[in-house]
């Protein structure tokens, strides 16, 4: 078939590419899972041209996973400079509050007003954290908790639904056969990959995550560029939530972009970031979304329902968790380097 | 010297501003509406959101050791919707109890013991609880189910309810909230466990050095902080009549924010038991305060704590940084 | 004098490479003040912390009144009756003085803490010491001498025989110093055996009975205050006998001709770290710091740098008056620094050779003007090169080469930025004997070529052979400058042990 011919050889390729880059695991665990889907589901490959649009499986899933990935590229930085922002899913649905607000003013003031709001609340974030030096969870639980409060307050407690063509592409749309998302998200990785590694942002993120104290010594700007990261990080929220009201055609306050922000973690995490910043992942990242999306699809098409489907993602929280650990990965190297008997315990750190 | 005595201590003064919120917040809305200051809002207050102070006291603790427990709303859901369960399935509903309470103990000793042994940080730990428990509820059981048993409609509700009028009765849910609180602040203050605890959230190198042992600690911290999930769960069983897998979502978060309000810091080591039930009945009047305005709507509620949320967080740092 | 209180004989810990304690024997007596002396490394601390539980020993015998002790925690030396003090205050800051004095050991009636009964005992553990404090205070609130004294009063509450005071002056002033040693006084009269370690000369003459001193892991010697001169003191401490010393000959040194000021201060200070300061910095030349640990060294480099802000005085570049507030100010000027703990605050262990060669130098031309990836690799070239840097190419990480080699990539990301200050604090610090001769080598060909050099260094020997005049510091102020045929080992010890540089 011809999507064995692109999707397989595209994997091995990268696989190839990245034999000793931290992208391997998770693309091997994705690999792992098509496969495994392949085999045992059914219709999981199957791609029809409809309408000259893409229809599949394999398409949902990528147009499923695109919030999360957007989500993933600004929490990416993020986290890179030792931080986190838990605020994006509250971000998410504020954007697409205002943008469903603004629908029927135009279509070119609603998107601004929806992408305008979210670079704010990445702002008020950056901000707690940098100038008033607030630990990251804390600074952005306040607007976690308030966030959905201020869009219900924007859309009045309504679900406001709106029609207008352009607003609906946004989320539904086909660009050249597919989903106009994955444009998007195309389009957003180039942007960031061009801002981080075009320019000086990249080493500093990861100076500044690797060593606070050395960046410091070497005159880094740490605290503007820590603000600049939860900027963007609201700016690819705000992008996530249009998206989200755009799929739904309405701004639904209570649900969009919910419990989203620990996806977003949890993705970067998979994607070979550690949580305790330095060097981050940018395309491991996406791969880690895709990952987590494909998880979800494959165990939907097997009849595990959404709500039981955090289970599993549970297991990979923890798994990961378990694998980044220092005290464990101290262990495991001493088994392999001594006979376990003459293994001392662990001792100054 | 003597001046110096009456001087509240600072640590005590988050707790005093929270209670003037309080008590200003009552007064505005005895002022404000008819029956705002009857008895029965009183009781209302404290037996509605029984369940939200039961979970915010284990919370304070994981918060005063210098961690966080996201898998608060999660627990109190699951453990809804088992006790439901059980008694669904002909269980008598002490063992059903039982058996919940049980659960959330072992489920924290579980995640206490997975971030002290693996020294792995608590936010990912719980985030990972969280999304087990609120799975395993819906494997339970996937939609709401409600509890039919005599034990929850008559002995529940009007055996172990103190009537203080003929049309009014003090639930048990409000003596449960109370003596969970009493019981915390004694724990935390009398007790050594209670002092380790805060000794590790202000300095946890220090209180290692001073002896304190570290690893039991922090994982009966987050025993006791799966307990008092549990029990919240019960006691919300209590409250609703039934267990439903997709409710208390976001609830830690309120937990959390009761606790701040109350005058505990984010970072360990300071806070007061007494200040997170202050907080939880901010809560709540914020919440009963926008139901009497009645054109005022519920998002105002997270806004409002929100804004309170800020206003804490801010207070704490500024009093931290003037100290440095 | 009473019977030994805390005897070690043989005490040995070995790390990973290092012995760090080598069959150490110590002995301590009731009623006595015994200050452990010794530089850096020295194995004063590690000697400590196996006495206390901290490091479990490897080898030797530990006994308290005769009874052999092998504490395996704070805890279990404490119950053999060792207890310690630490440099930094070592208690939890939000709970009251009289919680931490009684942490731990709260008595209880039916599992209640008896807080009437903790409160009278922290109030005689103080009374002890002849103090009078507020016990519900929360010691955060407290000052840190008084934290220091709480301390003090939590270690001697329970019955203790040996008292370790590590450090414990290094954050007070005078007043809170002669106040802790009218507690430490007390103490000692009372008969327990006090531990006392400290780099400040004129304390430990001022305070202790005897002294031990310790050099790279092993005892040099247990001496009588009164019949240990400080010229003397200082000669075992940094590993020369006195008539060594003497009998060093000045070395002929480039008559180098004196360049034109770079940088002056003028009264320069920050309280706790340095004492008002004038120091004048000259193009061509090596200005050596010199001092003990703790004599403020670091403290100065900080200042220049702009990574501690003054209290008073001026900093002057070519006569211009100048402030940084911050690192990227004095880069812009033209300054460098390479830190003192190169592990904490210079390498970015997890990042290449290549970014965190060019990371000092792309700070400056700031976030937005990338320097091009082939400039980049031309920087790491040649600086490669130049300075002898073994990696196994630009994309290895820096966390996976040697000291050494970490240090010159170090040099090098200041180098890049074409500096005409540099501030060396402690280059040779734990670095292999070719490095740190590769690094003496470029300084000099550095000096050559017109750099004003600050070289920090506790080794007296390496700088007084690297450096063209030497500002000695003790007690964060400067006691002398040695200029000419004054630049010696001799004159610098003389200086360090507050002696007539003769």
């Amino acid at each position: 078939m011809i999507v064995d011919l692109i999707v397989w050889p595209t994997l091995a390729a990268l696989l190839w590419v990245n034999r000793r880059r931290p992208l391997l695991w998770p693309l091997l665990a994705l690999a792992l899972l098509l496969l495994f889907n392949r085999v045992f589901t059914p219709g999981f490959f199957v791609l029809e041209i409809r309408d000259g649009r893409l229809y599949g499986t394999l398409v949902d899933v990528l147009n499923q996973g695109s919030k999360v990935m957007l989500l993933a590229l600004g929490m990416t930085l993020v986290i890179a400079t030792g931080g986190v922002d838990l605020s994006v899913g509250a971000t998410m649905a504020i954007a697409g509050a205002v943008m469903a607000r603004l629908a029927d003013v135009s279509v070119p003031v609603a998107l601004g007003g929806g992408l305008g709001v979210a670079l704010l609340a990445g702002a008020w974030n950056g901000l707690l954290v940098s100038a008033f030096r607030i630990q990251p969870i804390i600074a952005t639980l306040i607007l976690m908790v308030a966030g959905r409060g201020v869009a219900q307050l924007v859309t009045d407690g309504q679900i406001i639904n709106f029609e207008q063509p352009a607003l609906v592409y946004l989320g539904n749309g086909a660009l050249l056969g597919l989903p106009f998302t994955l444009a998007l998200v195309l389009g957003m990785f180039v942007l960031t990959a061009l801002l981080v590694r075009r320019t000086a942002l990249g080493l500093f993120i990861e100076a500044i995550g690797d060593n606070e104290t050395a960046a410091r010594f070497t005159g880094l700007p740490a605290r503007p560029v820590k603000f600049l990261v939860y900027v963007f990080a609201g700016l690819c929220a705000g992008l996530a939530g249009l998206v989200a009201a755009s799929n739904i055609k309405s701004a639904d306050a209570n649900h969009i972009g919910l419990y989203l922000e620990l996806d977003a973690i949890l993705t970067v995490v998979v994607g070979g970031t550690a949580l305790t910043g330095g060097r981050f992942q940018l395309a491991g990242s996406l791969v880690g979304a895709l990952l987590i999306q494909t998880l979800g699809t494959t165990l939907y098409a097997r009849n595990v329902g959404a709500d039981v489907a955090t289970v599993p993602k549970a297991i990979v929280i923890l798994a990961v968790c378990l694998l980044q650990s220092p005290v464990l990965r101290a262990k495991l190297a001493g088994l392999r380097r001594r006979p376990p008997a003459a293994a001392t315990k662990e001792g100054t750190v | 010297m003597n001046l110096a005595k009456l001087r509240p201590s600072a640590q005590i003064l988050p707790v005093l501003a929270s209670l003037g919120v309080l008590i200003l917040l009552y007064a505005g809305g005895c002022v404000a509406f008819e029956n705002f200051g009857s008895l029965r809002v009183l009781i209302n207050l404290f037996g509605d959101n029984a369940f939200l102070g039961v979970a915010a006291v284990g919370a304070t603790f994981v918060i005063l050791s210098g961690g966080i427990d996201l898998s608060v709303g999660a627990v109190v859901a699951f453990t809804g919707v088992l006790i439901a369960s059980l008694i669904g399935h002909g269980q008598p509903p002490l063992l059903a109890i039982g058996l919940a309470l049980a659960f959330g103990a072992g489920f924290g000793a579980l995640m206490g013991a997975l971030i002290h042994l693996y020294a792995l940080p608590p936010f990912l730990v719980t985030l990972g609880g969280m999304f087990l428990a609120r799975g395993l509820s819906f494997m339970v059981h996937p939609e709401s189910l409600s509890i039919d048993h005599p034990f929850y409609g008559e002995f529940i509700s009007q055996t172990l309810s103190v009537p203080v009028s003929r049309r009014l009765a003090i639930p048990f849910t409000a003596f449960a909230l109370l003596a969970v609180v009493l019981a915390g602040a004694a724990l935390a203050r009398w007790s050594r466990f209670g002092r380790n605890v805060l000794a590790i959230g202000s300095s946890e190198s220090s209180a290692r050095l001073m002896g304190v042992p570290i690893g039991s600690t922090k994982i009966l911290v987050y025993t006791l902080g799966g307990f008092l999930s549990a029990l919240g769960g019960v006691v919300a069983t209590f409250y609703m009549q039934s267990g439903n897998p997709a409710s208390f979502v976001g609830l830690e978060l309120d937990a959390i924010a009761a606790a701040v309000i109350g005058g505990t810091l984010l970072r360990g080591g300071v806070g007061y038991i007494p200040g997170t039930l202050v907080g939880v009945l901010i809560l709540g009047l914020i919440q009963t305060l926008v139901i009497f305005q009645g054109t005022l709507n519920s998002w105002w509620t997270r806004i409002a704590v929100g804004g309170l949320l800020f206003v804490f967080i801010v207070l704490q740092q500024l009093t931290a940084r003037r100290r440095e | 004098m009473s019977a030994p209180a805390l005897v070690c004989r043989g005490l040995t810990k070995r790390f990973p490479g290092v012995v760090a304690l080598d069959g150490v024997d110590f002995c301590a007596r009731g009623g006595e003040v015994h200050a452990l002396m010794g530089e850096n490394g020295a194995g004063k601390s590690t000697l400590i912390k196996a006495l206390t539980g901290v490091h479990p020993r490897d080898a030797g015998e530990a006994e308290v009144d005769g009874r052999p002790v092998h504490p395996r925690s704070p805890r279990e030396a404490e119950a053999a009756g060792i207890s310690t003090v630490y440099q930094e205050v070592n208690l939890i800051p939000d709970l009251s003085v009289a919680e931490n004095i009684c942490l731990g050991r709260q008595r209880t009636r039916f599992g209640f803490i008896r807080w009437g009964d903790a409160r009278a005992r922290a109030r005689s553990a103080l009374a002890r010491l002849g103090l009078e404090l507020d016990v519900d205070r929360t010691l955060s609130e407290c000052s840190i001498a008084v934290q220091q004294l709480v301390a003090i009063a939590r270690a001697t509450d329970i019955d203790a025989r040996v008292l370790i005071l590590d450090e414990p002056t290094s954050s007070l002033d005078a007043g809170e110093v002669a106040q802790l040693f009218t507690v430490v006084r007390r103490l000692r009269d009372q008969g327990l055996a006090i531990v006392f370690v400290s780099h400040f000369l004129d304390q430990v003459y001022a305070l202790a009975d005897r002294i031990t001193v310790l050099r790279n892991g092993r005892l040099v010697g247990e001496f009588p205050v009164a019949e240990l001169p400080r010229l003397q003191l200082v000669a075992h401490m940094m590993g020369r006998s006195v008539d060594e010393v003497e009998a060093l000959r000045h070395r002929e040194r480039p008559a180098a001709a004196p360049g034109e000021p770079l940088l002056s201060t003028h009264g320069l200070a920050r309280r706790h770290a340095v004492l008002p300061l004038d120091l004048e910095l000259r193009r061509g030349e090596v200005l050596g710091l010199g001092g003990l640990l703790g004599s403020g060294r670091t403290e100065v480099a900080r200042l220049l740098f702009g990574l501690d802000r003054a209290d008073a005085g001026e900093t002057r570049l070519e006569g211009r008056k100048v402030e940084f507030h911050s690192p990227a100010d004095a880069m812009r000027a033209g300054l460098a620094l390479t830190p003192e703990d190169r592990k904490t605050q210079a390498i970015l262990p997890n990042l290449t050779v290549r970014e965190n060669l060019v990371v000092a130098l792309q700070a400056r031309r700031g976030l937005w003007k990338q320097i091009p990836r082939a400039e980049q690799d031309r920087l790491v070239a040649d600086f490669t090169r130049a300075l002898g840097i073994k990696t196994s190419g630009p994309e290895q990480l820096i966390r996976n080469l040697s000291g050494g080699n970490q240090q010159k990539v170090i040099l090098a990301r200041w180098l890049a930025t074409e500096p005409r200050l540099l501030i060396l604090d402690e280059p040779t610090r734990g670095i292999d004997v070719g490095a740190q001769a590769d690094i003496e080598r470029l300084l000099a060909k550095l000096r050559d070529q017109g750099l004003a050099i600050v070289f920090i260094c506790a080794d007296t020997a390496e700088l007084s052979r690297n450096s063209q005049r030497i500002a000695v510091l003790r007690d964060h102020a400067k006691v002398a400058e040695l200029t000419g045929a004054d630049v010696n080992e001799q004159a610098v010890m003389r200086a360090i042990a507050r002696e007539a540089a003769a």
